[in-house]
């Protein structure tokens, strides 16, 4: 009988997906291929056969090869260093990456998610004799300059502290030790696949502010909620994930680049250092983990890349904060799956997806969520993930199993990309299961009237979408004129506030605050054009009235409000007299 | 080297090789047929029991008594500076008559990825002198961004125009050119070559030649043997390289063959799974690297099966690319050149390259205004259509002339017109003067008395 060893050899190469034999190893095991010491995980067993995908290129691997097993789960290292950080989908740096191969990435490389040499000031919150469990804090490093990072009792132990350090250490030194014996460090590890505990989830009842019109009033997401974005290439997936990476208010952001282009993510690397955040002052990278596993890069270390996130970001949920973690796009995580399942040789599910598709989507967003931490501070994650459909098609899987689960839907539209109406999230389609809730906060901190505000406005764009019906079969001079006055309404909330354009100085992000006097002075003029059809005036003056040019180029801005107003005051003397 | 006498089975253009040395993955493999001449291959799939082959040159005349070969090595380009003016076929062997390429350097086909933050955003602005582009959807170097065409219309000559056109502003650096064709005619392959000599381009141009009757096969390496060849020169030798690889249809139609062999499960209309990871493989080998000087641009042309944009080739083509410039049959059968249907076009990296210090201070809020304008223009004429021009408002009827207008004097230029960007965004405004002034509400007041042509004339007279 053939001894089963932590050590066995390649039997059979395909693509990503090596298959071993004689090797002892279970279910999601890490191991190393080949001479390189390819990094790959277990992720099916056959009889005797072990099946592994490989997170780097298996050009040159042959049966006969060495395979080891690590007897590891697939891990991230938690703790100082996160931020400002840029990863591959396993948590390699991608700088170190490229100090050990060039320009272009290398084979076999192993690199610590952490760096090992960097000392952290470290200072202590407890005190010796205290009794700790996992989950709890130990002490503090400032690690950027906004954001502190909490140093946790890594989840599952737990005793009273005998001795805790106060100073400068390196992430693997020291800093506390438990009367069982167990040191802490700065940092622990956690297998990406596996939720991070928390006490218990708590209602998601406040918003995500992202100082994007159209989302944070017509349809918000609550922080710890969980959203989607599908949409065909080129309508705005990726430039709405930049701007919610930007401008989100949460302390930490993590930002998946799953199967995506190589610029887009050099752009967050160069812009974000460049960007003041609006609450902190400070750039938004100081507060930024990225991940990326472009389009071009191994595709099992893509399948891999939003579990690193999804880990990375509970982390810091653990701490406390309110994160947020975008993954653009879902997508290429998906068919990451299919490509691997395809070749495991499983039987395929709808459009050649695994039939498990629909679990593992449904396990990774209910990884979201605003919870009390095992320290029993309150701390969120909040998931969006771009979707794209083939052919911009929404009735395909994995959208489909997508929007079965998220509470919010933005849905992009290539015809309103196509005439550059941007975002080009369509008004009538698009939903938020949290608007109900979340109208709460927003009456209470930013206006009274928001909520009666956003039905007025939702009700003009339905009311617009069932006339164009009819104008495209009889023309607009054919309404009648209180019907002509309500399209050109429309057509103001449209341009002047749905449209933002994310490259603008100014309106790039706008405050919940803006948004209301945006919404209040669109009303008010539609009162002031009522009122005028009602006194006799005609459409084509109401329509061309002088002021409007004024109005609608107000929230581009800084002093806003002075030109609506003075935009406003000419249109009333021009009306009402 | 061993030789194998052991094919158990051919498939396609597959070939299932049993009772071999441990044998590497991507390995490189020649098989002698009976004949004594040559075909190469590459390992798809192997383990201890069989190996599976795909055959670039096609199966044809391989039987199981043909002699394999595993080279011990994968597949490989020799590269050299004296490349350029050269042409090769489809798998990088001279076809022109010439000498033998003296390689610098044997480079693996299979580039490895650009490290995301080795690379350098791009900004520099192309000048192709065609309007709809530099106007509406703007190129940047560095940027891949494929025609999207279909078959009969003039993308060809498109292409041909850029190659001849595109420059830097204020340089006076011409672009090399990497020109790979798969699976295009003899007769549309000819029109790229005589253009290259008449204009002289072929000096700076390296041309891979796969034709419609050479093997399907092959037509999966040659886009990977250009931009091995292009990386080279950008990269080696700093040249500012310009990639056209036409017809990525037909390397992917390869790319379905092979797949089907395997009898791997399909995705969509038949295409393997993963044809947008290998696309990807090939699309993301463009852009700028941090401290080099070169740079490598790609356009890739594809026609469109059934001119449907929604097929997985365009589309997974145009989740990768940085954009795309689409063609329409309808503009081509109103007779005009280029038929560049600007709305579902999109260069996502023009905002980095346009505005001041760049193309020009207005160039921002004139594509914004333009785009609107053309946009309007062309839903109103779907209203024409059942209501008659009658029934619309003076405004509509500007809107509906300036989509005419947009069309025949912006889109439609000569093959060998050559337009200054000050001239494109000046046209441009002569369009927007035709609408009312109060509808330029994109434009800052600044712009439009700096650039309206009804100011301009005033501070002239
Ligand atoms: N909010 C926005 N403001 C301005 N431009 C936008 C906006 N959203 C999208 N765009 C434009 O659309 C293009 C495509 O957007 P992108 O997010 O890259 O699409 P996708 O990820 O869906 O393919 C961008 O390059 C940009 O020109
Ligand atoms: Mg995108």
């Amino acid at each position: 009988m053939e001894v089963k060893m932590a050590v066995g050899e390649v039997y059979r190469v395909s693509g990503p997906l090596v298959v071993a034999e004689g090797l002892k190893a279970r279910m999601y095991d890490v191991c190393r291929v080949g001479e390189e010491g390819l990094m790959g995980e277990v992720v099916g067993l056959v009889g005797d056969k072990v099946l592994i995908q490989v997170y780097e290129d298996t050009s040159g691997i042959r049966p006969g090869d060495k395979v080891e097993n690590t007897g590891m789960p697939l891990s991230v290292e938690l703790g100082p260093g996160l931020l400002k950080s840029i990863y591959d989908g396993i948590q390699r740096p991608l700088p170190v990456l490229k100090d050990a191969s060039g320009d272009f990435i290398g084979r076999g490389i192993h690199a610590p998610g952490l760096d090992r040499k960097t000392k952290w000031e470290f200072t202590p919150t407890v005190k010796k004799g205290e009794k700790v469990s996992g989950g709890d804090i130990i002490g503090t490093v400032p690690e950027t300059e906004i954001v502190e990072h909490r140093i946790l009792v890594p989840p599952r132990v737990n005793g009273v502290i005998t001795e805790i350090y106060e100073g400068s250490f390196t992430v693997d030194e020291t800093v506390a030790v438990l009367d069982n014996g167990t040191e802490l460090k700065l940092y622990h590890t956690w297998p990406v696949r596996e939720s991070r505990p928390f006490r218990e989830k708590l209602p998601p009842v406040v918003p995500l502010i992202t100082g994007q019109r159209i989302l944070d009033t017509l349809f918000p997401v609550a922080k710890g909620g969980t959203a989607a974005i599908p949409g065909p290439f080129g309508s705005g997936k990726t430039v709405t994930q930049h701007q919610l990476a930007k401008w989100s208010d949460t302390q930490i952001v993590v930002y998946i680049g799953c199967g995506e282009r190589g610029n887009e993510m050099t752009e967050v690397l160069e812009e974000f250092p460049e960007l003041e955040d609006p609450r902190t002052g400070k750039p938004l990278m100081e507060r930024t983990v990225l991940i990326a596993n472009t389009s071009n890069m191994p595709v099992a270390a893509r399948e891999a890349s939003v579990y690193t996130g999804m880990t990375i970001a509970e982390y810091f949920r653990d701490m406390g904060y309110d994160v947020g973690l975008m993954a653009d796009s879902t997508s290429r995580w998906a068919e990451a799956m299919r490509e691997i399942s395809g070749r495991l040789e499983e039987m395929p599910g709808e459009e050649g997806y695994p039939a498990y598709l629909a679990s593992r989507l449904a396990e990774f967003y209910e990884r979201a969520g605003r919870v009390r931490t095992l320290s029993g501070s309150i701390g969120s994650v909040t998931v969006i993930g771009a979707v794209s459909p083939p052919g911009g098609d929404f009735s395909e899987p994995v959208t489909q199993n997508t929007l079965r689960i998220v509470k919010v839907f933005w849905a992009l539209d290539a015809k309103l990309a196509a005439r550059r109406h941007f975002p080009a999230i369509n008004w009538l389609q698009s939903y938020s299961l949290y608007a109900d809730t979340l109208n709460e906060w927003f009456v209470e901190n930013v206006a009274s009237d928001w909520s009666e505000l956003r039905t007025w406005a939702m009700e003009v764009l339905q009311e617009e979408a069932s006339l164009q019906e009819i104008v495209q079969l009889v023309g607009s001079d054919a309404l009648p004129e209180s019907q002509r006055l309500l399209l050109e309404v429309a057509r103001l909330i449209r341009e002047v506030y749905l449209q933002q354009y994310a490259y603008h100085p100014v309106d790039t992000y706008c405050d919940p605050k803006k948004q209301y006097d945006l919404l209040k002075a669109i009303k008010e003029v539609n009162d002031m054009f009522f009122k005028a059809l009602e006194a006799g005036k005609l459409v084509d003056e109401i329509i061309n009235v002088p002021g409007k040019e004024e109005f609608a180029r107000a929230k581009f801005e800084e002093n806003y409000k002075e030109v609506l107003e003075k935009a406003v005051e000419t249109m009333k003397k021009a009306l009402l007299g | 080297m061993k030789e194998y006498r052991t094919i158990n089975q051919v498939a396609g253009p597959l070939i299932f090789v049993e009772k071999t040395e441990p044998v590497g993955y991507g390995e490189l493999v020649t098989i002698t047929l009976p004949d004594g001449s040559t075909k190469r291959g590459q390992v798809l799939d192997t383990s201890k029991d069989i190996v599976i082959v795909q055959v670039f040159e096609g199966t044809r005349g391989i039987d199981t008594g043909s002699a394999v070969r595993f080279v011990g090595d994968i597949v490989r380009l020799n590269v050299s500076y004296d490349m350029l003016g050269r042409i090769l076929s489809g798998s990088g062997d001279p076809i022109d008559g010439g000498p033998k390429i003296v390689p610098e350097e044997r480079r693996e086909i299979i580039g490895a990825a650009i490290n995301p933050y080795a690379r350098e955003y791009p900004r520099e602005f192309i000048q192709t002198g065609i309007s709809a582009i530099d106007g509406m959807n703007t190129l940047v170097r560095g940027q891949k961004l494929p025609i999207f065409s279909g078959s009969g219309l003039p993308h060809n000559d498109i292409a041909l125009q850029i190659a001849r056109q595109a420059k830097v502003r204020g340089e006076g650096e011409e672009f090399a050119v990497v020109f790979a064709a798969m699976g295009i005619t003899n007769e549309e392959a000819q029109h790229f070559m005589k253009d290259f000599e008449r204009t002289g381009a072929l000096e700076r141009a390296v041309v891979f030649l796969n034709l419609a009757n050479d093997p399907a096969i092959e037509r999966l390496l040659t886009p990977r043997m250009a931009l091995t060849a292009a990386e080279f020169l950008a990269y080696e030798y700093d040249l500012h390289v310009l990639v056209i690889l036409t017809d990525m249809t037909n390397y992917c139609e390869a790319l379905r063959e092979i797949s089907a062999a395997r009898e791997e499960v399909p995705g969509r209309r038949g295409y393997p799974g993963y044809m947008y990871t290998d696309l990807a493989t090939i699309y993301e080998r463009a852009g700028r690297i941090r401290g080099r000087k070169g740079t490598i641009t790609q356009f890739p042309i594809l026609t469109m099966p059934g001119d449907d944009i929604t097929h997985p080739i365009p589309d997974l083509t145009g989740y990768i690319t940085e954009g795309q410039i689409v063609l329409s049959r309808e503009l081509h059968a109103k007779g005009i050149y280029p038929p560049i249907n600007v709305l579902p076009s999109l260069s996502r990296l023009m905002k980095e390259g346009i505005g001041e210090g760049r193309t020009r201070d207005d160039h921002v809020q004139w594509n914004d205004q333009m785009y609107a304008a053309y946009a309007e223009g062309v839903d109103l004429r779907g209203l024409v259509a059942i209501v008659g021009e009658e029934a619309l408002s003076e405004r509509d009827r500007r809107y509906l002339r300036f989509a005419d207008e947009f069309e025949r004097r912006f889109v439609q230029q000569g093959r060998y017109e050559d337009r200054d960007i000050d001239y494109t965004l000046d046209l441009g405004w002569e369009l927007l003067a035709t609408l009312p002034e109060g509808e330029l509400t994109k434009i800052e007041r600044k712009y439009i008395e700096k650039y309206h042509p009804v100011y301009r004339k005033k501070a002239t007279a």
